[in-house]
């Protein structure tokens, strides 16, 4: 399907814009419209519980995190730390060298002719529960402490310092 | 006459493969160039992003319903992550008064 590729040229796009921008709010924006692209990969895939989740926790809850920070902290363009050109090209020859390698990698894998259809009913709310609930039952639980343990977290660190002499 | 149909509403394996490499390492090159520690976890998300689209279109194509419940996984452990993180940078800005990455060099010792 063709539609998967435009769907790619535009992730790569908006990612590539992401890191490139100058000003931080608008590398923020231009992530959200690449996760909104993931979502619109995992329809192309019938993951439908999670394109949903993909874009009510990452759109939704991640991404207005970030935001919230930036304007929180009042950063723009002008407090935009930037590095050298030396280490910039430095970096990016860096990334590419770990495409390259990847790449070259995925060449040596003998070449199959299989296609990744969207047909399956492996991602369907329904089928996806039930394995959730009940093979995977601990770790579920588990993560419920995670979070926990990071809103805790957060909190704490976040907290404005009080006297010293209290404690 | 199946196979062609296949082959007309499919994507080659390698082709995903390929798109989540490219993604991945666009994070990376994210990571080295950018300063802004905000920036710098958001390219942190691209990376665990791309990762989870991959597992998600293996899981399509084995029919395995595991690789879509560890993707679900991840995206809990980046909430939490981002929640920790997050407070972390407003913690240092509000001794250093800069979320620039090489504030925090001082913590090599």
């Amino acid at each position: 399907m063709s539609i998967f590729y435009f769907v790619a040229f535009l992730s790569i796009f908006f990612a590539l814009m992401t890191i490139f921008a100058k000003n931080p709010v608008h590398s923020v924006l231009y992530l959200v419209i690449t996760f909104f692209t993931f979502t619109v990969h995992y329809i192309l895939l019938n993951a439908q519980f999670l394109a949903v989740v993909n874009f009510i926790v990452y759109m939704g809850a991640i991404m207005v995190l970030f935001l919230f920070v930036l304007m929180l902290l009042n950063l723009n363009k002008e407090s935009e730390p930037m590095k050298s050109n030396l280490v910039k090209i430095m970096g990016a020859i860096a990334g590419m060298s770990l495409l390259a390698t990847l790449l070259g990698a995925f060449r040596v894998l003998e070449i199959n002719n299989d296609y990744v259809t969207g047909n399956t009913d492996v991602g369907l709310v329904e089928n996806l529960g039930k394995v959730l609930f009940d093979e995977f039952l601990l770790p579920f639980e588990l993560s419920s402490l995670l979070l926990l343990t990071a809103m805790i977290g957060a909190v704490l660190l976040a907290k404005k310092e009080t006297k010293e002499s209290n404690g | 006459m199946d196979s062609v149909i296949q082959t007309i509403q499919g994507i080659p394996l390698n082709h995903y493969l390929i798109f989540c490499s490219v993604i991945f390492s666009i994070g990376v090159i994210g990571v080295l160039i950018r300063r802004n520690v905000i920036i710098i976890m958001m390219c942190v998300e691209l990376m665990l992003n791309s990762v989870n689209l991959l597992l998600a279109a293996f899981s399509a194509y084995r029919g395995d319903a595991s690789g879509q419940v560890f993707v679900f996984f991840v995206m809990a452990l980046a909430a939490a992550e981002v929640a920790v993180g997050l407070a972390i940078v407003i913690m240092v800005y509000r001794n250093t008064k800069s979320v620039d990455i090489e504030s925090l060099s001082k913590l090599r010792w």
